[in-house]
């Protein structure tokens, strides 16, 4: 009796203990939203670190007011709302009105709980076709970018004068290289880079992938390993710190702004965090291999409207995109987010306000949809993938022509 | 977490009717029937509680991870609810993953080796603070810190302490003039600083249910020994050791199975990475789970099923084990 009280005792005690893991698998949320409540609309974007009080959040209270409801904003971590959406839908309370990264929007396509924008009759004629291709499977758009955000290289204008370079004639890879060997020949450290196996470290790898003139959908071809190459040649020779490796996109900024590197791979995003970190800096395109700008990938959310049971909700859901993304507001909105508008007559608008802005709009006009080109959910699987492959052969286990082989072999396989 | 039994006398059989006739016998018989009946009910009363909870919070997950590892979940097919039964698909899909073998590998080293250097470092600490020496509590109360801490703050801090460029570690090995060591950045040796890591944090467990195992072992025992003329080893491996094994081998399960879902300290310092260095059982279902864009439920939730299924297997060892013990 004791001696099979204790066996179950230790036996529950097994299963038990490893449930807070397997209750990840099959958990069901219900804390999302219960919308259909009169005159409530509910809203979800990834935007956490803006609260009610925030530029951002009046504005989306304002769009609520505008359209004669209340918008009920909840705010998600980036990486956890696609899931959030995922189970929301599930239990058929997806939102009203909700905003996500663009290269989630596929995977939302893929799962049939976005409307077309055709079908809501919202108008995307004057959103730049690189901008909206993230969002467009099949030739028809999901959602209305809000703005775009995408990568740069930032430089420290005082470690580049001291070692003797001129920003100006980094046309290529070539001479970004010469010009790291001379950062480095003068004490100081070379670039700074995100190459973190998460999405994030894909997203920074993808200018130089690109900017070779490599293909998504063939990771090995020659133009992958060349770009692979060129990271590993310079975390080899120093020119970057190992620790690229375990580098977010925030911590290679609080790298770069130590003030002791040359370069910084970064986002518009870090242009508020520039200014306060006391040196003068400047801002070049990603140079492709044989000079010209690279191709970078687009960052930037989507509005998108869920699929409701109730399609009597769409007018004035559609009624908050528009306020959101039209033309006459988006200058608003971006301003607030710090992105790039989707639309050239708003950038221009940017650039005069701001004259910081130019570069980033030139490497937006220059950017392009993870998901785009066809790619579509094919993208997740071929992305991590590739940034296994990153972190291979940076941390010196495989040569970056093995590491590319085993990701391409990997992804055909994930994707068939 | 400590592992409590309240064993209490079966209750009292009914009282039997007393006396003689039998239509006496027989009313004296239905009233001690329907008082066993709300008896009965009172008992299924006070159960019901702790069967809802375990039904809604044990089986219910666990038929729900075991329903999606056996289906073939795409995107489309979790929001509409109809994915399709496939058997042992997801199973086999796991296996032939080139990410099973090194992860399995990976969940085993890791989980041994933690335990090993928990259980000896807690032991040899538990010997230690039993001695009762001026100051003894409060270092005792030191040595639990790793426990009180979050685990998100000690992964970090420890993340900072390894970081291969700026690290506190390397700082130190510089200053005794040793090469810095990629710790969370080099493939040979990311496995090894989470596991550095993970036995910090686990010594404070087992240091506290060992101590506590020690005080329940008598004092006449040493005294009786050391006129015998044992020393202090002898003590220790002819008197503490033996008398402390039933609570070294729930410690050790417990250790083990927390070990073997030990999921946020890695994901924290390295993600599994570089490429798949680190990466464990744990790590692995979540990266297939959640860990991109596409999330695959179905694998992950088959990763998890071979998880429990280890750990269930270590269960019934520990039960067997047990069993020999007493017999």
């Amino acid at each position: 009796m004791i001696r099979t009280r204790r066996s179950l005792l230790a036996a529950s005690a097994a299963i038990g203990t490893l449930l807070s893991l397997t209750a990840c698998g099959g958990g069901s949320d219900s804390a999302g939203s219960s919308g259909s409540a009169g005159g409530t609309y509910t809203f979800w974007d990834p935007y956490p670190q803006f609260d009610a009080s925030s530029a951002w959040g009046k504005r989306v209270a304002e769009c609520g007011t505008k359209a004669g409801v209340t918008v009920k904003r909840t705010a998600y971590d980036t990486t956890d709302l696609g899931n959030k959406a995922l189970l929301a839908a599930q239990q058929g309370n997806a939102p009203d009105v909700m905003m996500v990264d663009n290269p989630v929007v596929s995977t939302l396509v893929e799962a049939g709980i976005l409307n077309k924008t055709s079908d809501l009759g919202l108008d995307t004629s004057s959103i730049q076709k690189n901008i909206i291709g993230a969002g467009t499977l099949d030739g028809s758009a999901y959602g209305v970018p809000i703005g775009a955000n995408t990568l740069a290289l930032y430089y420290n204008k005082k470690v580049l004068s001291d070692a003797g370079v001129d920003a100006a004639s980094i046309k290529d890879w070539s001479s970004l290289t010469a010009a790291l060997k001379k950062v480095k020949a003068a004490g100081k450290k070379g670039i700074t880079f995100s190459a973190i196996n998460t999405e994030e470290g894909s997203f920074q790898f993808l200018p130089w992938f690109w900017g070779a003139g490599g293909d998504l959908t063939q990771l090995d071809s020659g133009q992958g390993v060349a770009a692979l190459t060129l990271w590993k040649q310079w975390v080899d020779a120093g020119y970057a710190p190992k620790d690229v490796l375990q580098n977010t996109q925030t911590t290679s900024w609080q790298e770069f702004a130590t003030g002791d590197y040359a370069f910084g791979e970064n986002g518009t995003w870090q242009l508020g965090n520039a200014d306060k970190a006391g040196f003068e800096y400047g801002v070049i395109n990603i140079p492709a291999q044989k000079g010209g700008s690279a191709p970078v990938p687009t960052g930037g959310e989507f509005v998108t409207v869920p699929v409701q049971k109730d399609t009597g909700r769409y007018d004035v859901s559609k009624k908050i995109v528009t306020c959101l993304t039209s033309a006459a507001n988006l200058l608003a909105s971006d301003t607030t987010l710090t992105y790039v508008a989707p639309t050239s007559a708003v950038q221009t608008q940017q650039v005069a306000q701001n004259p910081e802005l130019k570069p980033w709009v030139s490497a937006v006009a220059a950017a392009r949809g993870r998901t785009s080109g066809g790619l579509g959910t094919k993208y997740p699987t071929i992305s991590q993938q590739m940034w296994t492959a990153v972190q291979s052969a940076l941390s010196g286990g495989k040569s970056p022509e093995s590491a590319l082989k085993t990701a391409q072999s990997a992804a055909e396989k994930g994707s068939s | 977490m400590a592992v409590a039994r309240v064993d209490r006398p079966r209750p009292a059989a009914a009282a039997p009717g007393a006396g003689g006739e039998d239509g006496e016998r027989a009313g004296a018989s239905a009233l001690a029937r329907r008082h066993r009946r709300t008896r009965r009910l009172t008992a299924l009363a006070f159960v019901a509680p702790l069967v809802v909870y375990l039904a809604a919070f044990y089986v219910y997950p666990l038929y729900r991870n075991l329903d999606l590892s056996l289906r073939d979940y795409t995107v489309r097919s979790f929001v509409a609810g109809d994915a399709p039964f496939s058997g042992w698909d997801n199973f086999r899909k796991v296996l032939d993953d080139p990410t099973f073998g090194p992860a399995m590998r990976h969940t085993m080293i890791f989980t041994l080796v933690s335990i090993v250097f928990q259980y000896v470092i807690g032991l040899a600490l538990a010997v230690f603070f039993d001695r009762h020496f001026r100051l003894s509590t409060v270092l005792r109360a030191l040595f639990l810190i790793p426990w009180l801490l979050p685990l998100i703050v000690s992964a970090s801090t420890w993340s900072w302490m390894f970081n291969s460029e700026s690290g506190v570690v390397n700082y130190l090995l510089h200053l005794l003039g040793v090469a810095p060591v990629g710790w969370l950045t080099s493939p040979n040796w990311a496995l090894t600083s989470v596991i550095i890591a993970n036995i910090w944090i686990g010594i404070p467990f087992n240091l506290v249910i060992l101590h506590s195992g020690l005080q329940n072992i008598p004092a006449e025992l040493y005294e009786a020994a050391s006129l015998d003329g044992a020393g202090t080893w002898q003590q220790f491996r002819r008197i503490t050791f033996p008398l402390l094994r039933p609570v070294s081998a729930i410690t050790l399960l417990l250790g083990l199975v927390y070990t073997l879902k030990v999921f946020d300290l890695i994901w924290i310092m390295t993600k599994g990475g570089p490429g798949d260095s680190s990466s464990t059982l744990a790590t692995w279902s979540y990266q297939l789970g959640f860990g991109t864009l596409l999330p695959r439920f179905g694998p992950g939730a088959a990763v998890g099923d071979i998880l429990i299924l280890i750990a269930l297997v270590f269960g019934l060892l520990y039960i067997r084990v047990q069993r020999r013990q007493e017999a």
